[in-house]
């Protein structure tokens, strides 16, 4: 799409690497400070498509395949369920965190939010950008044929 | 508000979708000013930078300028202005803005505030409803989104089998874009 | 009873109405899902200030801070914002495939399209 802007292909690839960390700070300090796992997944999502933008889709979806993405879509809503039925079976009720560390409970619960939120990062950030690669390769695809 | 105007009454819908994106910074810059920077995150990425490349996305393939509507304005005008003037009426019994004694701020919230701390052990209490109070809720969300995703997918994945019967039909709407750009 | 009190849901409903106004008159599809959304940010701020109480800190626990807004409606809607996206994006994929299908996206030719089956 824009192989022949310099300035912009530098800066994106200075950009990146900070976006993703900053995708991976929200994930991961969203107990401490604004953020969690659906913020986290739409900056990722964002970095990947700005990727998209800048490289051109044929070089974003050799970075981030499209059989990838869904299949990390739906991992991450099995690891959100997963953790409720973990609860399950040490014997409290579905999503339940306690029983994650019975002797602190608090602990538990610190342990099951960041479990569910990187479910939930994983499955939004991977599902927007397999739409954003679904609804823009629709074109180049139309233009073939 | 300003902006909201312009989107709707402009016809060029490239410049709608920019103007759009405006809209949505300022509403985040809105919520951090009503105290809830968890929203206003959310909002800025997704509202400036998802939904617009989406819009742009879905632009590339259809036209960019709206047709001039063919119906007068007046009748929905009319709708819109009678049940605005109704829903300020109803507005008129609801607690002012801001009050402490809103009937929102006296349920379930003071105890997510008050016990959360020990409870959970989190101090983002955004955090700690959403994941763990109401589990069962974002688990739900989730599977919206992933749902959202596969229909996305199913719509417009693996759509190649049927083109053929469509082919006269595509190479006309090839060149109305071509004369569109 | 302060009438200027609730400025904030008179905005909110400004809004509301706009994105219907869009909706209901103007047949570009496109234009349509923009409307849906306006609507669709009202009740994202109406939420918001309901939840906002005058010189509350944001909810994330701090010692020496009181008084706090809300974090229900905040979880709700950051949940919705999210949903709301992916949802647009499959308003958009259908608004994609009506194109193949009649190649335009304009309703009323949609329609005529359609009577003359």
């Amino acid at each position: 799409m824009m192989q022949h802007h310099q300035i912009l292909r530098v800066v994106t690839k200075f950009n990146l690497p900070l976006i993703m960390l900053f995708g991976l700070y929200v994930q991961f300090h969203g107990d401490f400070g604004p953020g969690g796992g659906f913020q986290a997944g739409v900056i990722i999502a964002a970095a990947f498509v700005l990727y998209a933008l800048v490289f051109g889709l044929d070089h974003a979806r050799e970075v981030a395949p499209e059989g990838a993405l869904k299949i990390f879509s739906a991992l991450g809503v099995l690891i959100y369920g997963g953790t409720g039925v973990l609860n399950m079976l040490l014997g409290g009720n579905f999503l339940d965190y306690n029983t994650l560390s019975p002797a602190h409970p608090a602990h538990g619960q610190h342990y099951g939010i960041l479990a569910i939120e990187f479910g939930v990062g994983m499955t939004v950030s991977s599902t927007l950008t397999l739409i954003f690669f679904v609804l823009s390769g629709r074109k180049e695809r139309g233009g073939d044929d | 508000m300003v902006v909201a105007i312009a989107v709707i009454r402009l016809r060029d819908l490239f410049a709608v979708v920019m103007l759009f994106g405006i809209y949505s910074l300022l509403s985040a810059a809105l919520f951090v000013a009503l105290a809830a920077p968890d929203v206003a995150f959310t909002e800025a990425v997704v509202g400036a930078g998802i939904s617009t490349v989406l819009m742009l996305a879905t632009l590339a393939m259809t036209s960019r300028h709206e047709r001039r509507p063919a119906h007068k304005p007046w009748l929905p005008l009319a709708v819109v202005t009678v049940t605005g003037a109704f829903l300020v009426y109803g507005t008129l019994d609801i607690p002012s803005f801001g009050a402490p004694d809103n009937p929102v701020h006296t349920h379930v919230a003071p105890r997510y505030l008050e016990e959360s701390g020990e409870e959970i052990g989190v101090p983002n209490v955004v955090t700690s409803v959403l994941s763990s109070y109401r589990g069962f809720d974002t688990f739900g969300e989730t599977v919206v989104v992933f749902t959202a995703g596969m229909g996305v997918l199913v719509l417009l994945g693996r759509g190649r089998r049927r083109r053929g019967e469509e082919e006269g039909e595509k190479r006309d709407s090839q060149g109305e874009k071509e004369g569109a750009a | 009873m302060d009438v200027l009190g609730h400025y904030n849901y008179w905005i909110v409903i400004f809004l509301m109405m706009a994105g219907l106004y869009t909706v209901i008159s103007r047949g570009n599809l496109v234009k349509k899902i923009a409307g849906l959304n306006i609507f669709q940010t009202s009740v994202f701020i109406m939420f918001i200030s309901f939840g906002y109480i005058s010189g509350s800190a944001p909810p994330i626990l701090e010692d020496g801070v009181t008084l706090y807004s809300n974090p229900l409606p905040h979880v709700l809607i950051l949940t919705a914002i999210v949903v709301g996206v992916a949802t647009t994006a499959l308003g958009l994929a259908l608004v994609v495939r009506i194109r193949e299908a009649y190649g335009t996206i304009e309703e009323e030719e949609i329609h005529s399209q359609d009577r003359d089956f």
